[in-house]
């Protein structure tokens, strides 16, 4: 007997007996729904890429406090951390539509008339801003001997920029990033508002296609749930390895017993395991 | 710019139901909030798990879809148990409803992580005396809790309340005419989106304005007899 086999037909039987889901459904469009995660995937860390990419240089001019350059980017920074990204997105998805002028230039054709394109752009400017403001705050938050005994070496602006502000700046601000990539992910939804089949666009799909409620949405949660879970336990293993130093090793402060408890079971767990 | 000003009311109506979708959120929230940071807090493992499990499951998943599962689904499972029990035949969930019931529940949870913090930050031995001295639970909670706690959880309060007023754009995908709905289409009638996206920027950064106003004035009053670096 064709193990495969059996596990459909107990999943046939199971969906037309027991369950309001239909697993069969599901089941069969699985296919797209890996193409949609695909979709997100890539939406979400080419924006974070990108994103970061011009995030860096921002957030030395926001840090240094650049004239004119600083409050130029303050600006940008407070619009787009300020309006919500689906209005972003419409901005740049509808609304440069408005202007003959954009719609005669030659990025129009290729670029700016395909959703794919404006989205990128707008989840890139979006998460830009975001990344550029915690990290102007990691970079202030240097500590001054680290400077000076830098400078004291005899290190050029730009290689203390190198080796020693801007690797221990992105130390500090690995746990913020964790929640800019959570929130870039789950900010990647609104993709599907514009016609994108990402994981929700492929769940609104198959919800309108056969007039479903819930089995579309449902999918697409356990897709994200599970993209979620993985990034987090990436983040995690890149604290221990980059923050190990930061690590609490022991809290007694009283009344927090049960969490000092909790932290030194796992603190122990972890030891064991390496 | 004139279209604008001619399409005033229906922006202005949209931004009345943006606004009152969320504070009743905001409420929703707090209270979510509030039941959460004890939750997590509780000596009882179940319960502290319950918090727990709660926080996680919203981080984990996307506020859209959320929203849309709870609009779409609820809707079919509130529908399905009355046909079942045969207590109402069918019942309609608005798009006001759903988008409160999902914000509150999904910044519930941010609202919880920030109470916890701050309830933690409050030392033991305050709610000691306070219990020593005769004080029940409630006034406890009333009298030595709150006060601190509002103090410690206001920026991270603020925080979550600025990025509920952005979440509340989402609710125009599920039809309700909130400011963005309204925007689009008074914009896609007059084929003049842009200035009309870049008006809806607009409403939206006075709001996130005026409540960070707002808020700081109510952080220097909790904040009276604290010494400030």
């Amino acid at each position: 007997m064709n193990p495969e086999r059996s596990f459909y037909e107990y999943l046939e039987s199971f969906s037309e007996n027991q369950s309001p889901i239909d697993f069969v459904l599901i089941y069969d469009n699985l296919g797209r729904f890996f193409d949609g995660a695909l979709v997100t995937l890539q939406l979400t860390f080419l924006a974070l890429l990108v994103g970061g990419l011009i995030a860096v240089p921002l957030a030395i001019a926001r840090a240094y406090r650049k004239p004119f350059l600083s409050p130029a980017i303050r600006v940008y920074t407070y619009v787009f951390c300020g309006t919500p990204l689906l209005v972003q997105v419409y901005l740049f998805y509808f609304g440069l539509g408005q202007f003959t002028t954009v719609q005669e230039s030659f990025l129009w054709d290729p670029i700016l008339s395909n959703p794919w394109w404006c989205v990128i752009i707008a989840f890139t400017l979006n998460t830009a801003a975001y990344t550029t403001e915690f990290l102007r705050g990691a970079i202030e938050a240097t500590p001054h001997g680290e400077v000076e005994a830098a400078k004291a070496c005899g290190m050029s602006p730009f290689t203390r920029m190198r080796l020693v502000i801007l690797p221990n700046a992105f130390r500090r601000a690995l746990p913020a990033y964790s929640n800019e990539v959570i929130f870039t992910l789950h900010g990647s939804v609104i993709a599907s508002t514009v016609t994108l089949q990402d994981l929700l666009g492929v769940g609104r799909w198959l919800n309108g296609r056969y007039y479903l409620a819930y089995e579309g949405f449902l999918t697409a949660m356990m897709f994200y749930m599970a993209i979620v879970f993985l990034i987090t336990f990436a983040f995690k293993m890149a604290e221990k390895r980059f923050l190990g130093h930061l690590r609490p090793r022991e809290t007694s402060v009283p009344g927090t017993a049960n969490i000092a408890a909790r932290v030194a079971r796992l603190d122990h767990h972890s030891q064991n395991l390496r | 710019m004139d279209v604008i000003f001619e399409y005033r009311q229906i922006l202005i109506q949209g931004t009345l139901v943006t606004i009152s979708l969320a504070v009743l959120s905001l409420a929703l929230s707090i209270v979510l909030g509030l039941i959460g940071a004890f939750a997590k807090l509780s000596p009882t493992r179940g319960i502290r798990r319950m918090g727990n499990v709660y926080t996680l499951f919203v981080r984990s998943v996307p506020d859209l879809v959320l929203m849309m599962l709870i609009f779409f689904g609820g809707q079919t499972l509130l529908s399905q148990i009355g046909g079942l029990t045969g207590l109402w035949d069918y019942i309609e969930i608005n798009q006001f409803v759903a988008g409160v019931l999902t914000l509150g529940f999904i910044f519930g949870a941010y609202m919880s992580e920030t109470f916890r913090g701050a309830i933690l930050a409050i030392p033991q031995g305050q709610i000691e005396a306070a219990r020593a001295v005769g004080m029940s639970p409630g006034q406890v909670f009333r009298i030595v809790t709150w006060p601190q706690m509002v103090r410690f959880a206001l920026p991270s309060f603020t925080n979550n309340w600025l990025v509920l007023v952005k979440s509340t754009a989402l609710v125009s995908v599920i039809g309700l005419h909130d400011l963005v709905w309204n925007a689009f289409s008074a914009g896609r009638s007059t084929h003049q989106l842009f200035s009309f996206m870049i008006a809806v920027m607009g409403v939206y950064l006075v709001i996130t304005g005026l409540s960070d106003l707002l808020l700081r004035m109510v952080d220097r009053k909790y904040a009276v007899g604290v010494r400030r670096a």
